[in-house]
């Protein structure tokens, strides 16, 4: 292409980072090379994107699109030192307004930071040196209990040593699935009923076999770990403290479905399970794990990049994910057509979300049969939920499915001034104090109107004042937003004014009547799941909670 | 409206909209097979943005409405264009944009507005805007973002689709999203070769011709008293076809028809903008 680039050169330091981040020439190269500047010195500058233009050949006008799509990225400068303190909403009951005025270094109001448990939570981001949690670490509430089976290795092996790993049962099911070939595999996850577990729930075994049918080749894998959602943060667990799992997975989804190549997709929030996790890649890679011939079958090649978010929830949804690795804006593409057949650089695509994955292991050491035993018929095996908010023992928790909110509540410590739950996330919906003896599974989620959704259970209990809840659920919405479509790109502005007006008693009765026109058309019209759940909890927390705006 | 015909025969398939049954070519969209849906987005030289959710209609089946100007027709398929859900939406859609967006120079959005009873002024005083200050940088073509509705057909055609300059993107995120050179540069430190096929796409009047600007501002422009003449360009020997509007003997602006088969609406500097030397007022 003929471009034009800027007159703006880069310091030394810049450029040595954007020479050094690049694998490549090709415009995906571009989030790690934005990445790369903003790591370094803290900013995006003139200089820097020039040169990461003139390197991939990427219009400047495109790059900063993109750049200014991630909120990660400053495209002024700030100082070196920045905390992002997350005024989330576990964060948000617990203390987040005190912990920002605590601070003495640059604060950056965060969404949820996908550490609830902690909260409130502070990440420090140092140009030049990496990024820390300001918090203590707490143990798995759960850890080295006997019936855990997807966190089961957490917090007891090495999650740094492949060895540990593989004493622990690590790379039988790789072998197992290397035994039964790819249709056997898609068989056994087809039978064994696995449903996704990043929140839309379809069925994994059809999925897969859509793709694996795809004449052409290549075919891509997206591990989705991008958990924006506020209140989740069991993948991160998942990643930390199990990340060889999390390889292992990978292959076997990438050897049912016929693909050579997979992409790790972690939010840029995550340095420790983005630490682990690489080394994990590298360590699986130098013994054969990864690679060509894996595990010694001949003609089987597969290996796996990572690629960190930058701050956009919406990189979550899984076609957004595929524009932001190719290194363009973060937006939802129009469905049809569909990932299996036109996804990651136009190619048939797999995306599964990381808990999934873990599943299928299980699936594979003890078979579909035992797998299924587990649950109830159409909610198979067990879940992992993320307790948070005022409770007493938050934490990723896992039970089977079928066991009851108000079990699970249990375990987590209990909630005595129990006011309301919201199950499901912020794209989810509440439960009242009389109806957390809700089995969780899928279908009775379904028939009691709500959604298990990424598996948040975010308590509230009686000191918790709703409105500003529900205003900050609003709030999320509107600062996500990508911004594509009308109904979501301005419906959620609307929203948060007109509940805003309610919640603050300054407006009259129409503002009723304008959130329900909102939210309908958000629900009706918008090109993706942000917008179409936009308004679930708010609706629920009006019509369920029978909360008095 | 009229099929476009890609020139290979194409097999025939059946759909029913609005309890007629209707026979298009395979690949044609729900839009072109009906009359009369509004579409804002839409380009009958781009690719569909499907952005702006004017065109929804219900498919039976489907959880949610359908964008009827990128919706491919499947065999069997049953479109409704005018239930009380797609007047909904429709109304809503236009309330939000016109509650955000000055529309006053948008053809037909009043109209359509009537139609489906949409009222902007319902979100009251304090609604955000995207109001600003029209970006006057350079003497040929203004930026008025003010009344952009963000449908992203002028950063299509400056881009792949069209003029491959890239001068323009969008950029930031959500309600923020807006139309951006990079770092926000004046356009004649851009990438910008003045083509002015943004401008033709434009379907708000955010982009129009110095011209058109200057006048509307002083109150000397009138629609009415405009002929449009089309006529082929003279600068080269492409022999692009370009169609001038003159007002009081005055060329006002120039476009060029969308249905030609060599430009497609598209210019270059000299036909789009040549005639402000030519004419030298
Ligand atoms: C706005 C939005 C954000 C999402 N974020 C995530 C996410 O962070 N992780 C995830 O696994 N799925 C997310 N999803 C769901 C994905 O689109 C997709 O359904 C999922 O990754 C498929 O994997 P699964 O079948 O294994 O659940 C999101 C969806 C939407 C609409
Ligand atoms: S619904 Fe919202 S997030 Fe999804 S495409 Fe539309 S504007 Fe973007
Ligand atoms: S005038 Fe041409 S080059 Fe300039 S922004 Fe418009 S389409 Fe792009
Ligand atoms: S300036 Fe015009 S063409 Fe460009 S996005 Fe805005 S309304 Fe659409
Ligand atoms: S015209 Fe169909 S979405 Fe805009």
């Amino acid at each position: 292409m003929d471009l034009r680039f800027l007159a703006a050169a880069p310091s030394t330091v810049e450029q040595a980072a954007i020479d050094a981040a690049l694998t490549g020439d090709g415009r995906d190269q571009l989030l790690p090379a934005l990445h790369a500047a903003n790591d370094a010195v803290g900013w995006i500058s003139e200089g820097a994107l020039n040169h990461i233009c003139r390197r991939l050949d990427v219009p400047p006008a495109e790059a900063y699109g993109v750049a200014t799509f991630y909120s990660l990225f400053s495209m002024e400068e700030r100082p070196r030192k920045v905390v992002h303190v997350c005024v989330d909403l576990a964060c948000k009951v617990n203390g987040a307004e005190a912990l920002v005025d605590a601070q003495s270094e640059f604060v950056v109001r965060s969404p949820c930071l996908g550490v609830c448990e902690r909260a409130p939570a502070a990440l420090a981001v140092e140009a030049g040196v990496g990024s820390e949690y300001l918090m203590p670490e707490i143990p798995l509430p759960q850890r080295g209990d006997p019936g855990l089976r997807l966190l089961r290795r957490v917090g007891v092996v090495d999650p740094r040593s492949l060895d540990d790993y593989r004493a622990a049962g690590g790379y039988s099911a790789l072998r197992n699935a290397l035994a039964l070939g790819p249709q056997g595999v898609i068989r056994e996850v087809t039978d064994a009923k696995l449903m996704g577990r990043g929140g839309a729930a379809f069925p994994t075994g059809r999925k897969w076999a859509a793709t694996a049918g795809q004449p052409e080749r290549p075919h891509y894998l997206v591990c989705n770990a991008d958990e924006s959602e506020p209140g989740t943060f069991k993948d991160r667990v998942l990643m930390e403290g199990d990340p060889f799992a999390v390889v292992e997975s990978m292959t076997v989804a990438a050897y049912a479905t016929g693909c050579t190549r997979g992409y790790l997709y972690i939010r840029g929030e995550y340095p420790k399970a983005f630490s682990l996790l690489s080394n994990a890649i590298e360590v699986a890679r130098e013994r054969g794990f990864l690679g060509r011939d894996i595990m010694g079958q001949a003609g089987f090649e597969f290996d796996i990049e990572i690629r960190r978010g930058a701050g956009a929830y919406i990189c979550g949804e899984e076609t957004a994910i595929f524009n932001s690795i190719e290194g363009f804006r973060g937006e939802p593409r129009s469905k049809p057509p569909f990932p299996v057949e036109k996804g990651l650089f136009g190619w048939p695509t797999v995306v599964n979300n990381v808990e999934t994955l873990a599943n299928v292991l299980l699936i594979l050491t003890e078979g579909c049969q035992a797998f299924q035993r587990i649950g109830t018929s159409q909610s198979t095996g067990s879940k992992l939920f993320c307790v948070s908010g005022t409770i007493g023992h938050p934490g990723v928790y896992e039970v089977p499915f079928g066991a009851t909110l108000r079990e699970l509540l249990d375990l987590a410590g209990g909630v005595p001034d129990l006011r309301a739950v919201l199950l499901g996330g912020a794209a989810g919906g509440f439960l009242r104090p009389d109806e957390i003896d809700l089995p969780l599974t899928m279908e009775d989620a379904r028939s009691a109107g709500t959604t298990l959704g990424s598996g948040v259970v975010l308590v509230l209990d009686g000191t918790v004042d709703v409105g500003g809840f529900l205003l900050r659920i609003a709030e999320f919405f509107r600062d996500e937003s990508c911004g594509q479509c009308v109904p979501c790109r301005i419906g959620t502005v609307r929203q948060e004014e007109a509940l805003h007006r309610i919640v603050r008693r300054t407006g009259d009765s129409q503002d009723l009547v304008l959130l329900r026109d909102i939210g309908r058309v958000m629900r009706d019209s918008s090109i993706c799941g942000l917008g179409q759940t936009a308004w679930n909890a708010i609706e629920s927390a009006i019509d369920r909670l029978g909360v008095r705006l | 409206m009229t099929i476009v015909d890609i020139g290979l025969p194409r097999r025939l398939i059946e759909f029913t909209v609005d309890g007629e049954q209707i026979t298009v070519p395979e690949g044609a969209t729900i839009l072109s097979a009906c009359k009369d849906i509004p579409t804002l987005c839409y380009g009958d030289t781009l690719e569909p943005a499907n952005a702006c959710r004017v065109c929804m209609v219900e498919v039976e089946g489907s959880r949610t409405l359908v964008p009827s100007c990128s919706r491919k027709v499947e065999p069997g398929m049953v479109v409704r264009t005018d239930t009380e859900r797609t007047r909904h939406s429709r109304r809503m859609v236009l309330e939000l944009l016109g509650s955000a967006t000055d529309l006053s120079t948008t053809p037909r959005v009043s109209e359509w507005m009537a139609e489906v009873g949409a009222d902007p002024s319902r979100f009251g005083p304090d609604a955000a805007t995207v109001s600003q200050p029209a970006l006057v940088d350079n003497p040929l073509y203004v930026r008025d973002y003010s009344k952009c509705i963000l449908c992203y057909k002028c950063v299509d055609a400056c881009g792949d689709q069209w003029q491959n300059s890239f001068a323009i993107a969008v950029a930031g995120r959500g309600f923020d999203a807006h139309i951006s050179t990079e770092f926000s540069a004046p356009l004649p430190d851009s990438a910008c070769v003045y083509c002015g096929n943004c401008i033709e796409v434009c379907p708000t009047g955010a982009l129009s011709f110095r011209r058109e600007f200057d006048k509307r501002a002083d109150g000397t422009w009138d629609e009415s008293a405009q002929t449009a003449t089309t006529t082929v360009c003279t600068f080269c020997g492409v022999g692009c076809n370009l169609t001038l509007h003159v007002q009081d003997n005055e060329i006002v602006k120039v476009t060029s028809p969308h249905d030609s088969t060599v430009t497609h609406g598209n210019l270059c500097i000299k036909g789009r903008f040549g005639w402000q030397h030519v004419q030298n007022t």
